[in-house]
């Protein structure tokens, strides 16, 4: 066992854009980790003996089903299609290989019909509003789904996207549990190769899909080891200028903070006007599983 | 007369949150497949907060009870179930002269049995993803007492990231310290389980060969809200070698047998705390860094 005497006071890391080092991490104690999580948080606090979860055909719903068919059975674990029109049809090939290498039950629903049926009302939406749309009726399909199957939504969100508010805010986030909220993209490519998933989906420039030739990286304006790598250090305590002074570059440093620090918002419950000493939240202050 | 070998059992638990009748009864009957197990076991060491759960909150106001309400509750428990008597310790939380504590109770169950000592936390963590002193109190200090174990200590979990805590309790004659954790898994990298786990591991064997002392550390298990206690609890022999070890995650009963003749040999080949003894009271009145406290 590793001797180190406070691992909650972490020795500074050395600071060097080239050294990803620091995001390591045993894939098999997280495995176990996660595994253990999702009995626990759903089928002993919550009682539930089955879920649902979006597979996008990305590597993100892949493992969140992987894990979720190793912690229950994989017949427990319902997996959505939900392509929209626009969809890339290469993403519902990988959603049908990760369901088939699980062995669980999966079902495609076209969501252009609930999308446009709104949205053709709309005058020139474009597709920011459209992707939004499109990510919160998938949220709406996957809850009316778990209520017909007595299940529990499962969520899909990593720690970078959650960092950089690069989700829809009660959409994408909105599952009542999930497994991947504390593990950057690079560590959830890294548990995602240790647990065999599809090469098909590791491989592939992770994307939102909501437009023809989009990836996340192009979004974003940095690539996820990047990215990562920024935030960990900025997690951790460092300042940008620290970082900058060390190497990392500038640009990337600029996408990530402007990001990070324009969505502190998304990352929580909505705002509530207090009035009493007994506001909810503030005052009366009960964990989630009380 | 040779000391004769005594049987502990930690029961790694995971509690059920603002149910107390559920986790009494689950209590009852963990103490009851330990007896099971091993008729001679003397003690069940239950973790921190294994009564309530750890992350209540404001909910700490309404889970609390008094040491005597725990006690009767456990012991009707425990009388319910027809089991020789035995000594227990556990964490709750508890309401004691119009104060909350995060505390730790010993108590004899059975015949002839009451409570034998309640030590009330004296570490809040509040600071990361701890929010204790919002919610609790301090308790005051760090006291031993007579068991049939031996003089015994108890320490609630950050309180033994303080050594002072340790020393204290030896210097009051404690040959067995009792340290009921509640630890969040924290830190990934190791291929062994959550790294706050090694942490303890090194706490555990230095308290124990520091004073030559016997130290149990009770671990909780489960998860509340996303947080996973890990379990792997552990003991320590008065040379700081680890001599019992519990499973990661899972709820477990880990058995202990310590030998009381230990603590005089190691004591013996190596007499930090009859060092300390002496020097106590030279050390507080000559450091400036406590005589000025």
């Amino acid at each position: 066992m590793t001797q180190r005497f406070d691992s909650r006071v972490r020795p500074a890391p050395g600071l060097d854009p080239d050294d990803d080092s620091v995001l390591e991490i045993n894939v098999e104690t997280v495995r176990r980790w996660l595994v253990e999580f999702l009995r626990q948080e759903i089928a002993v606090q919550r009682g539930f003996s089955s879920i649902v979860i979006g597979l996008s055909g990305g590597v993100d719903s892949a493992l969140s089903a992987a894990l979720c068919a190793e912690a229950l059975e994989p017949e427990s674990v319902h997996c959505f299609m939900l392509p929209y029109r626009s969809s890339d049809p290469r993403s519902l090939d990988d959603a049908h290989e990760v369901a088939e290498a699980l062995g669980t039950p999966r079902r495609v629903i076209d969501i252009a019909p609930a999308v446009d049926g709104y949205l053709e009302k709309e005058s020139g939406p474009g597709a920011h509003r459209t992707g939004n749309v499109a990510a919160r009726v998938r949220m709406a399909i996957l809850y009316d789904q778990a209520a017909g199957l007595g299940a529990l939504p499962v969520g899909t969100s990593n720690k970078s996207e959650r960092l950089l508010g690069y989700f829809t805010w009660h959409g994408d986030d909105a599952p009542a549990v999930n497994p991947l909220g504390d593990l950057f993209k690079t560590q959830v490519w890294a548990l995602g190769r240790a647990m065999g998933l599809p090469l098909s989906v590791i491989d592939k420039p992770p994307t939102a899909d909501l437009i023809p030739g989009q990836t996340d990286e192009n979004d974003l304006g940095v690539t996820y080891r990047s990215a990562d790598l920024i935030l960990f250090h900025l997690l951790d305590g460092r300042s940008p200028a620290e970082l900058v002074d060390a190497g990392f570059p500038e640009g990337d440093m600029r996408a990530v903070t402007a990001r990070l620090d324009a969505t502190h918002w998304k990352r929580r419950l909505p705002t509530q006007a207090m009035l009493s000493q007994t506001a909810i939240g503030e005052s009366y202050l009960r964990p989630v599983d009380y | 007369m040779t000391p004769v070998p005594r049987t502990i059992c930690i029961a790694q638990f995971r509690p059920d949150k603002s149910d107390p009748g559920s986790a009494l009864r689950r209590a009852g009957a963990t103490i009851e497949r330990a007896l099971d197990r091993d008729p001679n076991t003397r003690l069940i060491v239950f973790p921190e907060t294994a009564l309530t759960g750890y992350f209540l909150e404001g909910g700490v106001y309404e889970e609390a009870r008094t040491a005597p309400e725990w006690f009767q509750a456990l012991d009707g428990e425990h009388g319910r179930r027809g089991l020789p008597p035995v000594d227990v310790a556990a964490g709750f939380y508890e309401r004691h002269e119009r104060k909350f504590s995060n505390s730790a109770i010993y108590a004899r169950l059975g015949e002839g049995g009451g409570i034998v000592h309640v030590h009330r936390k004296v570490f809040l963590p509040t600071y990361g993803l701890f929010q204790e002193a919002r919610f609790v109190s301090p308790g005051a200090g760090v006291a031993a007492f007579d068991t049939r174990l031996g003089r015994t200590a108890m320490l609630v979990c950050e309180d033994a990231f303080h050594s002072v805590t340790g020393a204290l309790a030896a210097l009051d004659g404690a040959q067995l310290l009792l340290v009921l954790c509640a630890s969040p898994a924290r830190g990934a990298r190791s291929p062994d389980g959550p790294e706050n786990l090694a942490t303890w591991d090194v706490i555990g064997s230095r308290l124990a060969a520091e004073h030559g002392i016997f130290v149990i550390l009770a671990q909780l298990a489960g998860f509340e809200g996303g947080k996973g206690f890990p379990g792997g609890s552990t003991a320590y022999d008065p040379a700081g070698q680890r001599i019992a070890s519990g499973p990661l995650w899972d709820q477990a009963l880990v058995p202990v047998t310590i030998n009381p003749g230990d603590v005089s040999r190691v004591r013996g080949q190596a007499p930090h705390l009859a060092d300390l003894e002496q020097a106590w009271r030279r050390l507080m009145a000559n450091s400036p860094g406590a005589a000025d406290r």
